[in-house]
């Protein structure tokens, strides 16, 4: 494989890995706001901080390390993305700033304020919108380069059809991901009624992830016929995703392998995300940016490379230590410990 | 008033850094203090010190949620603000930056154990060893990340030939000639930093009355470190003026107002120049003692500023950041070898008020002197963003909505900094350690 391919492969895995805990933990932050709202509080919330408290900074660190990683395989990226993101970027990073500090202020702080929760919750579904837009942006049209100026078009990607359906996947995708996983963590914290409210929210959200999953698809071939093209080449791997939802829906909807139907769904996405990302190559940014001219020195690259496999060794075990103790920890997970 | 983008994103970039730098040097120094403090308790089964790395611990949460925040907010505003700058230097500097990111993964899986696994061991030390991958994660991120700045201030391991980066070679580029100085000197001073703020607050409880054992050997610990790492800290301070005569001797000369090069070089403290004549008035002159800094004996020859055309002057202004970050430093040493010596030999000055009093005023002037470094070595850098390749205005980015951007970060910064103050309060009022020592049946 070449250097190139390492490199975005790498990065995307660890997107990858973003989008599942991220997911988990913006879609546990609005149902913990919304079991608050709606009395259904404390059930939910005791599974959700259970699960959230040892692990949300680890969360925040996946995207920073794509961030940095992507800048470090392909400079090309800082420039163009950096340039033209910096009002989303910015605020993305401002949401950002404020549910990360809020959850601590909210969870360490010796008292609960709705208003801490109010925000931990509502920013957990305008940064996934947020991200997913520069999902949207790389497909091009939306920045233009003018001799040495470079420019995103706003007002087309607030009027564009495929940059809303866009937000509008990952939004359910989030709330899917998220109850799934709940539900998954309540069972095996065998707290049944936490398990009743988390699992209909499950179902209530899966029909809507396909149904925007296909919107995507569509709106897809109006705005870039060649991702769009790209895409049903490899068109298997989005029936593979389609065959691990219906698999994951029906143990969720028999009450059967929660645990399963989890890892299902993680493949479901895992499927659709790789397709989308190969098919999505040899172009980081539509037509400016693509793997093989924005790469960079061989040096580098074998540098960041062995510095990965270096990171791995050391952080693999810490993860599954760090999971053992808390989200596989039976007494930990049922609150004894 | 207006500004161009250049200008404004380095205000940006300076309040970001300004704002994380106070969170990121008590997350590298504190974790050390806990550190100390468990083994301590574990070593002389005494629970008053396993309750101050309780406590300590429970406030670092805090701190270290707002240093997480804004240090993502630095890492991607890298990328927004110097977007030119990062297009050239991640070509070659990537990887430490990337480095970091693992170094800060293990430090954050291991704070989320160390923090909920207070009483799961049947042995105590068990819990104590999670603390270790703690320091290690924050010292290496210390550490990978000042090597970046290292890097602007001496760069190396690359070449320019036509725009275009060549011959890369990225250790090289982390081990330049800047980062063993400036890696000692930031981690020293957090470590110091980090101790006073801890001895401060413990002073200004005693100061209110409290003065119980937890709060005397708290006190006892957290001085006598603070002058270990306040004599480290000197030690290093004067390997980095080395390190600058050397390599960047116009950062030198600018913070002394060194204009001819000579031997016999003075140190200037205060004073005023008259930039035209090039005199100064009004400083308390130290005879020689530039040039001692600069390499040992007065008869080292330092270099002056009219060696260098003036356009490429760093402004002259930072001879009052560096003297100010200089003096406090030394007090910090002086006000932690006082309380030391008292306890050594007249014990009731130990907890004379004046002495306590100049111990809280340590905390916060502490983390002036970090403040006033860091705006020394970056200032002190100008007009380079990366020394003698890119200018600072080169590398910034063109966009015009910087300013609005700019509004909008100062005000999460303020928001930021008031919850966090008062949840802080609020987390210490409500739970007093007398309380706590109660409730867990700690002798007082």
């Amino acid at each position: 494989m070449s250097l190139e391919m390492i490199g975005i492969t790498v990065l995307w895995i660890f997107l990858y890995g973003y989008v599942i805990v991220a997911s988990i933990d913006f879609g546990a932050g609005f149902f913990s706001y919304y079991g608050k709202i709606t009395g259904k509080g404390e059930i939910v919330n005791k599974v959700i901080n259970r699960y959230l408290s040892p692990v949300w900074e680890v969360t925040n660190v996946f995207l920073i390390f794509f961030i940095v990683g992507i800048v470090g395989f392909f400079p090309d990226t800082a420039y163009y993305y950096g340039t033209a993101l910096l009002v989303p970027g910015s605020i993305a990073l401002i949401l950002l700033a404020i549910r990360g500090s809020f959850y601590a202020f909210n969870h360490y702080g010796s008292k609960t304020s709705n208003v801490y929760l109010f925000l931990y919750g509502t920013t957990g579904l305008f940064i996934p919108a947020s991200l997913a837009t520069v999902l949207t942006i790389s497909e091009g049209g939306f920045i233009v380069e003018e001799g040495s100026q470079i420019r995103l078009l706003m007002d087309q990607l607030f009027t564009s059809p495929f940059s809303w359906s866009v937000v509008f996947l990952a939004l359910v995708s989030v709330l899917f991901i998220s109850s799934s996983f709940l539900t998954y963590y309540a069972n095996k914290a065998e707290d049944r009624e936490a398990e009743k409210v988390l699992r209909s929210w499950a179902l209530f959200w899966a029909l809507p992830t396909i149904f925007a999953s296909f919107l995507v698809f569509v709106s897809m071939r109006n705005h870039n016929v060649e991702h769009f093209n790209a895409m049903l080449n490899s068109s298997w791997l989005f029936v593979v995703s389609m065959a691990f939802f219906l698999a994951a829906l029906g143990l969720i909807m028999q009450r059967k392998a929660y645990g399963l139907a989890f890892l299902f769904v993680m493949l479901q996405f895992a499927s659709a995300f790789f397709g989308y990302g190969q098919s999505h190559l040899p172009y980081l940014l539509y037509p400016y940016i693509t793997i093989h001219d924005g790469v960079t020195s061989s040096v580098m690259g074998e540098a960041l490379i062995w510095a990965f496999i270096g990171g791995l060794v050391l952080l693999v075990p810490s993860l599954v230590l760090l999971m053992k103790m808390f989200l596989f920890d039976a007494k930990y997970v049922k609150g004894q410990n | 008033m207006s500004f161009d983008p250049a200008t404004l994103s380095r205000i940006l970039t300076a309040l970001t850094l300004g704002f994380h730098i106070i969170f990121a040097t008590i997350g590298v120094g504190v974790p050390v203090m806990i550190m100390i403090a468990e083994w301590l308790g574990i070593r002389k089964q005494d629970p008053h010190y396993i309750l101050l790395a309780r406590r300590w611990a429970r406030g670092f949460t805090v701190t270290v949620a707002v240093g997480v925040v804004t240090g993502t907010a630095i890492g991607m505003q890298l990328s927004l603000l110097w977007p030119s700058f990062m297009k050239v230097a991640g070509q070659v500097i990537a990887l430490p930056l990337f480095m970091e990111t693992f170094a800060f993964f293990f430090e954050a899986i291991f704070l989320g154990i160390y923090l909920y696994t207070w009483d799961r061991f049947k042995k105590p030390l068990y819990h104590w060893l999670f603390v270790i991958p703690v320091v290690i994660g924050s010292s290496a991120s210390a550490f990978f990340i000042t090597t970046v700045n290292a890097f602007m201030n001496t760069p190396q391991g690359f070449t320019l030939a036509n725009g275009a980066i060549a011959a890369i070679e990225p250790i090289k580029a982390m081990f330049n000639p800047a980062t063993p100085s400036k890696v000692a000197h930031v981690l020293a001073s957090s470590y110091l930093t980090s101790a006073f703020i801890l001895a401060a607050i413990t002073a200004w409880s005693i100061l209110k009355g409290k003065g119980g054992e937890y709060h005397r050997k708290a006190l006892r610990l957290t001085m006598i470190w603070g002058l270990v790492f306040a004599v480290g800290t000197i030690v290093v301070g004067d390997l980095s003026g080395k390190f600058l005569a050397k390599y960047q001797p116009e950062k030198l000369a600018a913070a002394e107002w060194h204009f001819e090069t000579k031997p016999q070089a003075d140190l200037l403290l205060g004073g005023t120049l008259d930039p035209e004549t090039q005199e100064v008035k009004g400083a308390l002159v130290l005879p020689g003692a530039l040039s001692i800094l600069a390499g040992g004996t007065t008869n080292t020859e330092v270099k002056g500023l009219n060696d260098f055309p003036q356009e490429l002057w760093p402004p002259l202004y930072v001879h009052y950041l560096f003297d100010l970050m200089v003096i406090l430093g030394m007090y910090l040493a002086v006000v932690a070898g006082l309380f030391i010596l008292a306890r050594a030999w007249k014990k009731k000055y130990e907890w004379n008020p004046w002495l306590l009093r100049s111990i809280v005023a340590g905390g916060p002037l502490a983390m002036i002197a970090i403040e006033l470094g860091w705006m020394y070595a970056e200032i002190g850098r100008q007009p380079w963003i990366l020394r003698g390749y890119m200018k600072t205005s080169e590398g910034a980015t063109m966009s015009g909505d910087v300013g609005q951007m700019l509004i909008l970060f100062a005000l999460l910064y303020a928001v930021l900094a008031i919850v966090s103050t008062s949840v802080l309060l609020r987390m210490f009022r409500n739970n007093s350690p007398e309380l706590e020592m109660q409730k867990r049946g700690i002798q007082q």
